[in-house]
């Protein structure tokens, strides 16, 4: 008994060193990148910059700003599990406003956070301002504000391949879909009765699409395209849009110095360019040509 | 406090109060009957038995729940295992308390003096009738109460399956939150039900307790 | 220990076997090898099929930074367990004297207290923590969660063991003059700790095994770095849930049985000193 005990934490210990010793250096999957794809933006720093929010006061005085955002959604919000790396549209969202609000990408502290505990962790200070696929919208105004839009997405479905008989929204009746707590795409297929899973993440989704156990995925098709260009020949997009999603930067309710201060960024770099070129460089990839840029809705 | 009487809110808190309830009472069956089986392969003269006994225990005792509904919900629809979600729940849920159980079982049945079961061995006692009206009614005396602890956790722990698609009384309390009500407020009512369901389970046990008690 | 000798086989359930039965084990035997020899390998197979053993879903696992993620991941886990560890045993005791004590009030007090966290799920506790007041340092509602409902069980833990000392003991203590907090301190709590020790330190793997539920509230402990892990599709072959599962649950599995050694070690130690002062007494 005693020596078995012994011989298995001495097993553990030799497996915990023997892997330690062997780590490779780079990132996986980091060859796929080609070298003839869209450089992404760099964008100037505005070191004067001056918004009198208490929100980038502290950010300020910290040193750090900090950004909620998704990590794993291809080409919007992703984050390399290797290198600790973000990339994505969302992302390089997040980095135009950061830029002009006076702080380096070195300088934004990132932080995941599903669906769910978005509301909250904004309300309650935890990050500084949200960029992930954060539909606008009125309920969620009762409790956070709302930059922009910067993009404009619609809910779609993602299937298998080898699907026929899912063909939109109304074919999903008694079907069984899964998609994220806390999301709106919830309330918008529900009015389709299918039968609903939810997990906090879209990835726990693909995979039980994958594996058969969910007939669709749906949610915002920025979102699922990027699924699909992952997965290509085994998951496609219905390709029908059912609802419009516009997506804002979600920060602290009723901050309005703060709230015209990323319009403004957003603004800026929608009209100099960055941000076409930030979409080429990101959500092109998953096989849509840019869209024209929406109008901000301040108010 | 009143919000729960507004809108549909008091549907949506029942069907997860009672989908708790079916979760918990379904792993309960299912954690009693492994956990037996399991006590029985421990305890039985066949080593190998004894170390899958063994081996089931030591694994699901010292695994995190949450990692094992991981490993349940992503891990058995690629080995061709496909159920709905309340069941991968009841599985991760039942798979763990039953080591839980198998101990106090065997446990149990080792605190029974040996000179009892000889005794009635040298009476001329089979065997099922040495473990029925010897050991066991002994045994259960002692595992009444560890017994109780653990299925007093139970539907505490079953709350993990509400981040795992099944609709019980955690993912109503996130619902709740979502719909930007006071968390105190939604913190009142959820602790509430599950204070009466473990009030339910102790009650259930003590009365249990009551009926086996003898004058010793 | 009996007065008789048994054969180390002996069990309350059955008898010494004879060469019958002991063939007839001999046959279980074999057939439940093989039976869960069938399971095993089936399960393996499937697992193959299933291309959960191509090095591509496995390949996340060979990069330094990967390594060094679930490290850090295994540090913060530690940390929260470490810290809960600590203030659940403090507030236990605190908690179960309180239960003990003979001002009503109080009494009363530390019971509802206790009784109420030992009923609430963790769960639940850590997120209505973590969204009320502890949003910014989601550690603290983890840390916090877990030392109220463990701080509780601890509590019932010590209490059940104070009581369950032999009445005499305490009757002996006050005999001799000693006043409530000595006859506690020197003589109930002493008895109580060493008898309830395993308890407490099976308890203490409870408390281990639950800083998981951290990854809910966005701490990044290390089933949150599994989870993210597992949820870059880093290829064709899906998500590598199976290949997070098979690395993190072994370190759960290893840390939990660290514990449970240093918990048989402690009692080891902790008899072999009582025999040895009874044996100086006789």
């Amino acid at each position: 008994m005693r020596t078995s005990r012994t011989l298995a934490v001495v097993l553990c210990a030799v497996a915990l060193t023997a892997t330690a010793a062997c780590g490779k250096d780079g990132t996986p999957g980091a060859a796929a990148s080609a070298s003839d794809a869209p450089k992404l933006p760099t964008y100037t720093v505005k070191t004067d910059a001056k918004v009198d929010s208490p929100i980038i006061a502290e950010a300020r005085k910290r040193g750090q700003l900090i950004i909620g955002a998704k990590a794993d959604q291809p080409n919007l919000g992703w984050e390399d599990v290797a290198s600790g790396d973000r990339s994505g549209f969302d992302i390089e969202i997040a980095k135009m406003v950061a830029a002009d609000l006076g702080f380096t990408p070195q300088q934004i502290k990132w932080q995941t956070l599903v669906s769910s505990q978005r509301e909250p962790a904004i309300d309650k200070g935890q990050i500084d301002f949200y960029v992930g696929t954060y539909s606008i919208n009125d309920e969620r105004k009762k409790t956070v504000s709302f930059a922009g839009p910067y993009y404009i997405a619609g809910q779609d479905l993602l299937v298998k391949q080898d699907n026929t008989s899912i063909t939109g929204p109304e074919s999903v009746n008694g079907k069984n879909v899964c998609t994220a707590t806390g999301s709106t795409s919830i309330k918008n297929i529900q009015q389709y009765s299918p039968k609903i899973t939810q997990f906090d993440t879209y990835s726990a989704c693909v995979e039980k699409l994958l594996s058969g156990e969910v007939d669709a995925v749906t949610t915002d098709d920025a979102i699922l395209k990027g699924y699909a260009s992952k997965y290509a020949g085994k998951l496609k997009v219905v390709g029908k849009p059912f609802t419009k999603e516009n997506y804002g930067v979600g920060l602290k309710k009723d901050d309005a110095v703060l709230r015209n201060a990323i319009s403004d960024a957003l603004k800026a770099h929608e009209d100099n360019g960055d941000w076409k070129k930030a979409y080429d460089a990101t959500l092109a990839a998953s096989g849509s040509a840019a869209p024209d840029v929406p109008a901000l809705d301040r108010y | 406090m009143g919000f729960l009487f507004e809108d549909d809110n008091f549907a949506l808190f029942r069907d997860g109060f009672l989908q708790t309830i079916e979760v918990s009472a379904l792993s309960a069956l299912l954690a009693l009957l492994l956990g037996t089986l399991l006590a029985a392969f421990r305890v039985s003269p066949v080593p190998v038995l004894r170390a899958f006994g063994t081996g089931w225990v030591t694994l699901f005792r010292n695994t995190p729940l949450t990692l094992l509904f991981f490993a349940v919900t992503f891990g058995l629809p690629p080995l061709g295992v496909h159920f709905s979600h309340l069941v991968f729940a009841v599985l991760a849920l039942g798979g763990y308390t039953a080591s839980f159980v198998c101990e106090v079982i065997r446990s149990g049945i080792n605190t029974v003096p040996l000179g009892q079961a000889e005794a009635a061995r040298s009476l001329g006692m089979t065997f099922g009738q040495t473990l029925t009206m010897v050991v066991l009614p002994q045994a259960a005396r002692t595992v009444l109460a560890p017994m109780s602890s653990v299925f007093i956790a139970l539907p505490r722990n079953s709350a993990i399956a509400g981040a795992f698609s099944v609709g019980e009384l955690y993912s109503a309390q996130q619902t709740f939150s979502e719909r930007g009500y006071s968390i105190f407020a939604i913190f009142f009512w959820v602790a509430c039900a599950y204070l009466l369901i473990s009030a339910t389970v102790a009650t259930f046990f003590r009365f249990l307790e009551s009926r086996l008690a003898v004058a010793r | 220990m009996s007065l008789f000798n048994r054969p180390a086989t002996a069990s309350v359930l059955y008898d010494t076997p004879g060469p019958k039965a002991r063939a007839r084990y001999r046959l279980f035997g074999v057939l439940s090898l093989i039976g869960v020899a069938g399971l095993l390998g089936y399960v393996f197979t499937a697992l193959a099929d299933n291309g959960q053993f191509d090095a591509d879903l496995w390949d996340a696992f060979q990069y330094n930074t990967v390594q060094q993620r679930i490290v850090d991941g295994l540090l913060a886990t530690l940390e929260a367990f470490g810290l809960a560890a600590l203030f659940s045993l403090t507030l236990g005791a605190l908690l179960a004297a309180g239960q003990l004590s003979d001002h009503k009030p109080v009494r009363w007090a530390c019971t509802a207290f206790t009784q109420f966290f030992r009923a609430m799920p963790l769960l639940i506790l850590i997120v209505g923590l973590y969204y009320a007041f502890f949003a910014q340092q989601p550690m603290w509602a983890l840390v916090l969660g877990l030392t109220l409902y463990n701080g509780a069980v601890q509590a019932e833990i010590i209490r059940s063991g104070v009581n369950a000392v032999p009445r005499g003991q305490g009757e002996a203590a006050y005999g001799l003059g000693m006043r409530k907090t000595q006859v506690m301190m020197s003589i109930l709590v002493p008895q109580a700790v060493r008898s309830m020790l395993p308890t407490m330190i099976g308890q203490l793997v409870v408390t281990l095994k639950d800083t998981s539920l951290g990854f809910v509230i966005t701490y990044h402990e290390l089933l949150f770095v599994g989870k993210a892990i597992a949820s870059q599709p880093i290829n064709a072959a899906g998500f590598p849930y199976i290949p997070v599962v098979l690395v993190i649950g072994p370190l759960y599995i290893a840390m939990c049985l660290l514990l449970t050694a240093l918990a048989r070690w402690i009692e080891a130690r902790g008899r072999r000193g009582a025999n040895r002062r009874t044996s100086a007494a006789a």
